[in-house]
């Protein structure tokens, strides 16, 4: 194994132009792709954070007593699907509602009694994000003799949900859609490769070198080159990563602009993969050619 | 049971044809060849000579016929099992075939190298060999800066430094001036006499009368005289 990377990587030297090729060609899949995902990763971080927002608001039946509270609170607690379930007094509600209306809050001081009804606000577990589980769930609490009505958004929950989940299916299929581009160009790149060295391969083969020992070196060169790549490309987007985080974050001192960058494991994976992409290359093209 | 005779052969063809589609490249060969044989194949350019050699060494499939190797028939050779029976071969080729992003060491070692052999093993072999052919001096130069003399040189080199027990010779003398072609054909001597039987394609009659081996003449892909 070491003599065929050995000659893995005095090809590479010899043939350093082609190399360079391959490796940029890699390079710039892997910025492509890798941005996609990072693009969608933060995004899906966004849409995550928005539907931990999504609560329910349980309204209380008017003649509740104040020493029931705690037994209705562990009876929705006791709910599948509940995070946390946090009692809102119509006084707490009141006031809540004037911070929110600011200067039409005048329009209040009209009412003689507090109109607003007790409340739940309850928050929900993060694997609960399906609409239909949401209604199921609301449908229990109103369930409950002491609730008078629930209220949840029904109609922008489901909405936002199926526009999270296809955004999520959209991120998938690019994703997807741009490996197989990548796999096709680094495939034909390393057949320019092969095809300039049609002449070595076939020598090699008259004086009776055996596929495995013409095939390995591209291999390995396949896959240095694919891990050059990926690392470089990485390594590019990490430096637009840290411009960005730099300029634009603190130029708009805006928490929502918090953008995060790959994991380590993440990191390594996308490595792992621009290798893979480059054993593919490497793959298809050595088995048509060598097949003619 | 096998005679004596046959058990001496080690190249057998049987009413060999090659066609290149409706074009006869060889018709009805028809040639046994004993071991430790030097053989000569002749005739005018366009006769077959190369072709016949390319068939012995897979480069090319029989259209009609058998072709026998030390005992393998190659109509029968799965195509993983090709380099096996090349690696049995030394093969010399006309425009020498040397890579020409390796140095001479490498051409040569490569064929070693291919066969599994070790390290240590392979640097020996292959400066003797290059000891042998005169060329040891240059084992790091790259193919291109060698004249023809020297370049075939290192084809003969490489063809023998896996101790192949035949060598098929593509005009290996034919564009090399009368001094370096001497001393190539003394080297195919050197190893027929170390005991490889050696076919050597060529349109050089002077060198088959000097020699006074035997030898076969195509014409227009037909075997003509013997």
């Amino acid at each position: 194994m070491i003599f065929f990377f050995k000659r893995a990587f005095q090809d590479i030297r010899t043939n350093s132009f082609l190399s360079a090729v391959t490796i940029i060609t890699i390079f710039l899949s892997v910025l492509i792709v890798s941005t996609l995902v990072l693009f969608f990763l933060n995004t899906n971080d966004y849409m995550n954070s928005w539907k931990k927002g999504i609560k329910i608001i349980a309204y209380l039946k008017p003649d509740i007593v104040e020493t029931n509270l705690v037994d209705i609170k562990n009876k929705i607690h006791g709910l599948y699907g509940v995070a946390e379930a946090e009692f809102i007094s119509k006084e707490e509600a009141m006031k809540r509602l004037r911070e929110q209306m600011k200067r039409q809050s005048s329009l209040l001081n009209g009412f003689k009694e507090n109109p607003l009804p007790d409340a739940f606000e309850i928050r929900l577990t993060e694997q609960f994000s399906n609409s239909e589980r949401i209604e199921n769930l609301a449908v229990q609490i109103e369930a409950l003799p002491e609730i008078d009505d629930v209220e949840y958004g029904r109609r922008w929950i489901g909405r936002f949900i199926k526009l999270f989940d296809l955004f999520r299916l959209t991120g998938y299929a690019m994703s997807g859609i741009f490996f197989m581009a990548a796999v096709f160009i680094v495939a034909n790149t390393i057949r320019l490769v092969i095809y300039s060295r049609r002449e070595e391969i076939e020598i090699m083969r008259l004086i009776g070198a055996t596929d495995r020992f013409i095939k390995t070196p591209f291999y390995i060169e396949a896959v240095i080159q694919g891990a050059l790549g990926g690392i470089i490309g990485l390594a590019a987007l990490f430096a637009a990563y840290i411009y960005i985080s730099i300029n634009v974050e603190q130029s708009l001192s805006f928490d929502l602009l918090h953008v995060r960058f790959f994991s380590l494991r993440l990191s390594g994976a996308i490595i792992l993969c621009s290798m893979l992409v480059g054993w593919l290359g490497c793959f298809i093209s050595l088995r048509q050619f060598l097949k003619e | 049971m096998i005679d004596k005779n046959e058990k001496s052969t080690i190249i057998r063809m049987f009413h060999v044809h090659k066609n290149y589609g409706s074009k006869k490249a060889l018709s009805n060969i028809n040639l046994d060849v004993s071991k430790n044989e030097f053989l000569f194949i002749t005739g005018p350019s366009g006769a077959g000579k190369s072709t016949l050699l390319k068939l012995l060494y897979l480069g090319e499939p029989v259209s009609e016929g058998q072709i026998l190797i030390d005992g393998m028939n190659l109509s029968r050779i799965p195509r993983k099992r090709i380099s096996f029976l090349r690696q049995k071969l030394g093969i010399i080729f006309q425009d020498y075939k040397l890579i020409p992003t390796k140095t001479v060491f490498d051409n040569v070692a490569l064929v070693l190298e291919a066969m599994g052999k070790k390290k240590q093993f392979v640097q020996k072999k292959v400066n003797s060999v290059l000891r042998m052919v005169g060329m040891e001096k240059r084992f790091n130069a790259m193919p291109q800066s060698l004249s023809g003399g020297e370049q075939q040189r290192i084809a003969v080199a490489r063809a023998v430094v896996g101790m192949p027990k035949i060598i098929l010779a593509d005009e290996p003398t034919g564009s090399l001036d009368p001094e370096s072609a001497g001393a190539v054909f003394d080297l195919l001597k050197e190893f027929h006499a170390r005991g490889a039987t050696i076919l050597v394609a060529t349109h050089d009659q002077e060198l088959i009368r000097k020699t006074g081996c035997r030898a076969i003449y195509l014409k227009d892909g037909c075997q003509v005289l013997k």
